[in-house]
């Protein structure tokens, strides 16, 4: 696999998603600056890390939307090509309109930091196809705006094709209001395009590769990448 | 040119912000206050042959970039 990290300014989570994707994949990823106007030839996965691009001007993730490289990587989610955004770039794949939706202000206004239980919604799909089916895995959010929020039709499409990748869930796998860190709507942590290969999600699974700090439960969602 | 967009939220869309903003002023004892919703305002100078172009670039600017017209909803006011 040929994976491509995309690097905007401000983005900070770039070397723990090559950290993972090293671990998976016979080649290192590629890191690639956001005024490139090209993808390097050959790229399989393209992955949007997480961080503050633009110090979250305007709306986070609007302003490295627009940047060069958006472009070409909007030709390459359009090919069918791989494409995971992780919490920033989760933001900026749903401003460069690559993911239904749209990441507001957490509902209790506070950054949340901490471990979160998921429950893994779909495992028919190249990120997610190393999970058990409604799998609870464990991990790390780390985000002031998170709260996903999508119009009444875009978000009962999303329900319909099961586009919800993951949901906030207790340990127990229970979707409800107390294991809601931010007001997302539905509890969605991560959703897919309608045809599956763009991801988005808020969590880290970049994380939690390494049973040294905190577990191993993203292993599996690069690993599947890979495979 | 002048020109002023203002962007603000569309009704129904949470507004955490706007709702700390109400809570801050009742504490202040400022009162009849029963809403608020946060917004922005973007004052912009703009080359354009009349009001009817520069009408239509900020359009642009505002469905391209300065809304995000699934949760915002703009106002463009040309001096």
């Amino acid at each position: 696999m040929n994976a491509a990290v995309i690097i905007f300014p401000g983005s900070n989570r770039e070397a723990d998603v090559a950290r993972a994707l090293r671990q998976v994949a016979s080649r290192p990823p590629l890191m690639v600056w956001h005024a490139d106007h090209d993808l390097p030839h050959g790229v399989d996965l393209v992955v949007l890390p997480g961080g503050f691009s633009y110090g979250d001007y305007l709306r986070c993730g609007a302003i490295a939307a627009r940047a060069p490289i958006m472009r070409a990587v909007a030709a390459h989610a359009a090919r069918g090509g791989l494409t995971l955004g992780i919490c920033n770039g989760f933001q900026i794949l749903c401003e460069a309109g690559l993911l239904p939706g749209v990441l507001m202000r957490n509902a209790r206004l506070r950054f949340v930091c901490r471990m979160q239980h998921l429950r893994v919604e779909n495992v028919a799909t190249r990120f997610t196809r190393g999970y058990a089916p409604r799998q609870v895995v464990k991990f790390a959010i780390a985000h002031g705006e998170g709260a996903f929020e999508a119009d009444e039709e875009t978000l009962r499409a999303i329900e319909d094709n099961g586009q919800a990748a993951f949901r906030y869930c207790d340990a127990d796998g229970s979707v409800t209001e107390d294991a809601n860190p931010n007001g997302s709507q539905n509890n969605i942590a991560g959703v897919f395009n309608h045809s599956f290969n763009v991801l988005g999600l808020m969590p880290h699974p970049e994380n939690l590769i390494d049973p040294l700090v905190g577990g191993i439960d993203g292993r599996p969602l690069f690993a599947s990448l890979a495979a | 040119m002048k020109a002023r967009v203002i962007v603000t939220l569309k009704s129904g869309v949470l507004d955490p912000q706007g709702k700390a903003i109400e809570g801050a002023l009742r504490s202040l004892s400022i009162e009849g206050v029963s809403a608020v919703r946060q917004g922005k305002i973007f004052d912009i100078e703009i080359a354009a042959k009349d009001r009817a172009a520069a009408q239509r670039t900020l359009g642009e600017a505002c469905e391209r970039l300065l809304a995000n017209t699934i949760v915002e909803n703009y106002v463009i006011e040309i001096a």
